[in-house]
């Protein structure tokens, strides 16, 4: 009888080679061409798949094991908030409006890059980039799923989470994160690790997931923490998959640079006007707040972004296009953008708000040389029409941008009082947009984004034909309910009055 | 020199970690923020697997960082005893 002796264990490296590596197959009865198609018609040329990196070794065995732990992490707190009340435990029901931009904006776009990452995991010739783009798919769909589940417990008790299915698709302002995804979604394999990877992983979802998670726990939202944090931990191995990819094509052949070059250009300034709304949620809709949206932009768009470009240059990649406009745009955005939502505010699903004396102090402490001088007296203004029983509704039709497909609502990047209109004529047609980078982004591609479907038109079209209180039911909203302004909303007095009763026994 | 960084909620299992990166990258800077740790580091920043054990009292495996990891920037190099984090500039 043999001796039992202990059986080595397999060294990091060496597990997974045999959990990836090894997986791949020369085919032999198919061509690589034939099975691979979509990956030589961008012009990007590799030469050698197998100098694929894998910096994080994540194996499939580790990666049920650490998903699974998790799991239970955040599942053990979303229970805790459902038995003790957690609704009621935020710091005040305005906060709810970020959550319910969360779920209409944010949580459908991970479904959909769960689906593009299972594509670009069929696409992909490399065996470490398939396993990768397969741990990503589950990802995302893990983050939907979570996102979704997480607020739920909101649904029971506060209106305007229902229907953030038919408001992704629908609503105007939704428009914006799909119209972002379907971009990335119909690009081919390479561009759409540069949307996904760099620009939404790399550049976006720190923002999203960090300070404003972080502030989520100030708030007293333990359950959106969780959900975040959860997340955005994988997002540490996206960011790495996107970086790794990045540096992959441009190490494979000189070639690659211009093409990887204007996809950085573009996928950052599309990134970027993403963030608009992002920015909002941080400087206006968290009663208690962490950082602003200029400071949170500083340390992970400036900083990090900054060092990944530094990074970069030894292969000839300059910083991208848009990214001095960005700049000039920081103490400009969130107020534009939370002025829009103010005034077509009959038009959302969430409430909206005129800062009280207490916010305003403190945007203008954030924004000292912008806030007082552009913004606060256009909040007086509002503030007063609406103490005189006539609060501002814009009830015209916002222009929409042809490429980010936002209402043009935007100023020069040198001159905050002038809105930036920028007009194309194609074809015969003319088409707008809010900015130069979203302007270049249509001259580069103007057959795909003439076919983008954009809300305002759809109004008159069929089946709606003009009639607002029909695009209302279309989009799943119920006015006087789901939207309008927060004071005297029934999320505010639901909210104040549980508050009451929780702290008393009457 | 570039900054790089790594996140971290803030819980009973970061704290000996938090205290091995400190141990292990004394040049590093460690921001508290509600509910999580950041840890900034000038170029570098290496988390080594023996320190924490030391610090934790048992053995651990570096890959259940992914279970409190929170964000990171800079080029990931990773073995059984080290991750490390870098820029190339």
């Amino acid at each position: 009888m043999d001796m039992k002796t202990a059986k080595k264990k397999l060294g990091l490296k060496e597990k997974y080679r045999l959990l990836t590596r090894d997986l791949g197959w020369e085919p032999t009865y198919q061509n690589k061409d034939e099975i691979y198609p979509y990956t030589k018609y961008e012009g990007i040329k590799i030469h050698d798949w197998d100098k694929w990196e894998d910096p994080f070794r994540l194996t499939m065995d580790s990666y049920w094991k650490y998903q699974a732990e998790k799991e239970r992490k955040f599942y053990a707190i979303i229970d805790a908030h459902a038995q003790n009340n957690g609704h009621l435990h935020i710091t005040d029901a305005r906060y709810l409006s970020a959550l319910k931009i969360f779920l209409q904006a944010i949580s459908p776009g991970e479904y959909a890059a769960g689906k593009g990452f299972a594509r670009m995991g069929r696409e992909f010739p490399g065996v470490g980039t398939q396993v990768a783009c397969q741990m990503q798919a589950i990802d995302e769909i893990r983050h939907a799923q979570t996102q979704i589940h997480a607020l739920s417990n909101y649904n029971k008790f506060y209106n305007g989470f229902h229907g953030f299915a038919d408001a992704r698709d629908r609503m105007w302002y939704c428009s914006l994160p799909r119209s972002f995804f379907d971009d990335a979604m119909s690009a081919g394999p390479f561009e759409f690790m540069i949307a996904i990877g760099f620009s939404f992983e790399y550049v976006l979802t720190n923002l999203l997931f960090v300070p404003f998670m972080s502030g989520a726990a100030y708030n007293g939202d333990m359950a959106t923490v969780t959900f975040g944090f959860s997340a955005q931990s994988d997002e540490a191995r996206h960011m790495t998959l996107g970086l790794e990819c990045i540096k992959f094509m441009l190490e494979q052949d000189p070639a690659n640079l211009p093409i990887v070059q204007n996809w950085i250009d573009k996928w950052f300034w599309r990134g970027f006007r993403l963030l608009g709304v992002v920015g909002t949620m941080m400087d206006y809709m968290l009663p208690k707040r962490v950082m602003s949206w200029r400071e949170a932009f500083e340390i992970y768009g400036i900083e990090n972004g900054g060092a990944l470009f530094k990074d970069l240059a030894r292969y000839g990649i300059r910083p991208p296009k848009g990214w001095d406009d960005a700049g000039k745009a920081l103490d400009h955005m969130s107020h534009q953008f939370m002025l829009a939502l103010y005034q077509y505010n009959f038009g959302t699903t969430f409430h909206s708000w005129i800062p009280s004396e207490d916010d305003m102090a403190w945007l203008s402490k954030k924004y000292p040389t912008t806030f007082d001088k552009y913004y606060r007296p256009r909040w007086e203004h509002l503030k007063k029409l609406k103490e005189a029983g006539t609060p501002f509704h814009n009830m015209g039709l916002a222009k929409l941008c042809q490429t980010c497909q936002i209402p043009t609502v935007f100023t020069e990047p040198d001159d905050p009082t002038r809105l930036t209109q920028r007009e194309v004529d194609y074809q015969g047609e003319k088409y707008h947009f809010c900015s130069e980078g979203c302007q270049h982004i249509f001259e580069n591609e103007p057959e795909k984004y003439v076919e983008a479907w954009l809300p305002m038109p759809q109004l008159f079209q069929e089946p709606i034909n003009g009639d607002l209180a029909a695009w209302m039911e279309w989009v799943s909203l119920v006015p006087g309910k789901d939207n309008g302004d927060f004071d005297g909303s029934e999320d505010q007095k639901n909210f104040d009055a549980w508050r009451d009763l929780a702290k008393s026994n009457q | 020199m570039s900054t790089v960084f790594i996140a971290l909620q803030a819980n009973e299992d970061t704290r000996p970690i938090i205290d091995a990166i400190v141990i292990d990258n004394p040049d590093c800077t460690v921001n508290r923020q509600p509910a999580m740790v950041k840890i900034d580091a000038p170029g570098s920043l290496t988390v080594r697997r023996d320190t924490i054990e030391e610090q934790l009292g048992r053995a651990y495996d570096l890959q259940e960082l992914n279970v409190n990891l929170i964000t990171l920037s800079g080029n990931v190099e990773e073995d059984e005893d080290t991750l490390t984090l870098r820029w190339n500039s």
